[in-house]
């Protein structure tokens, strides 16, 4: 009974394409000299980035943090990290005055399938996060090799 | 020829957020690629994106190479009053273009 339920439940997951949601963060050198040792929240912020991704070259990304912030600490910055991307730091963006709604979208390149976090970092020093990974099939970075 | 393309709601309401669109016509030029002698293309991306709104940066971005050809960007301003939005850009080659787009508050 046991394994039967697992079953399905794993064959659910698989088939409506649930990613859980990652408890880790991958091992990036410079999210973790920007992290100093502080340690993020898995909460709040949502990453969310197409889990196939046909073309490395641009693909599309966003990311919102929940409010409601007022009267307690908004949000002051959100950063982007590559796994493997030959630059790891993919953009900053800042808030420099609160605002309530945190939604920021973009296109992103991905040399290759990888983990990319999404970290952001309120006025009171507390830090959220999440990854997501992503499959990409053609990797959106050519060095003339 | 256009240096970008803005989009900003015809009103905005008083103290409510407002979605901004901003493409920036850039080719992000990673510097990992090579031209046809085989000589690598030096690195050129838009560096630094400021939104201003009535003088107060309200929102800016540092891009890197990470970020496709063409940036583009959806973010979020609180409307205030009425006035303009600038937004400034420099990229690698130290190239700056400054363009606005009218808020109107009601």
């Amino acid at each position: 009974m046991k394994r039967r339920r697992f079953v399905q439940g794993a064959a659910a997951l698989a088939l409506l394409g649930v990613r859980p949601a990652q408890a880790a963060l991958p091992t990036i050198p410079s999210l973790d000299a920007w992290l100093a040792g502080r340690a993020p929240r898995f909460e709040r912020i949502k990453l969310s980035i197409p889990a196939l991704a046909d073309n490395g070259f641009a693909v599309p990304m966003r990311v919102i943090v929940d409010g409601p912030f007022a009267p307690g600490p908004h949000v002051k910055s959100i950063r982007l990290f590559s796994e493997t991307n030959p630059v790891s730091d993919m953009a900053i963006f800042e808030f420099p005055v609160p605002i309530e709604r945190v939604e920021v979208e973009s296109r992103i390149r991905l040399a290759g399938t990888q983990q990319v976090v999404a970290v952001a970092e309120m006025t009171d020093g507390r830090v959220y996060a999440m990854a997501t990974e992503v499959i990409v099939t053609l990797a959106g970075c050519m060095d003339g090799t | 020829m256009m240096e970008a393309r803005i989009n900003v709601p015809a009103k905005a309401a008083r103290n409510e957020p407002f979605e901004v669109r901003l493409q920036i016509r850039h080719a992000m030029e990673t510097g990992y690629r090579t031209d046809d002698t085989g000589k690598a293309i030096p690195r050129n991306v838009v560096r630094n994106v400021t939104c201003r709104y009535n003088g107060d940066v309200v929102f800016a971005a540092q891009l890197s190479s990470g970020i496709a050809a063409n940036p583009y960007l959806r973010f979020f301003v609180t409307a205030r009053s009425s006035g303009e939005l600038v937004f400034e850009w420099v990229d690698d080659a130290g190239v700056r273009v400054t363009e606005r787009a009218p808020v109107i508050v009601a």
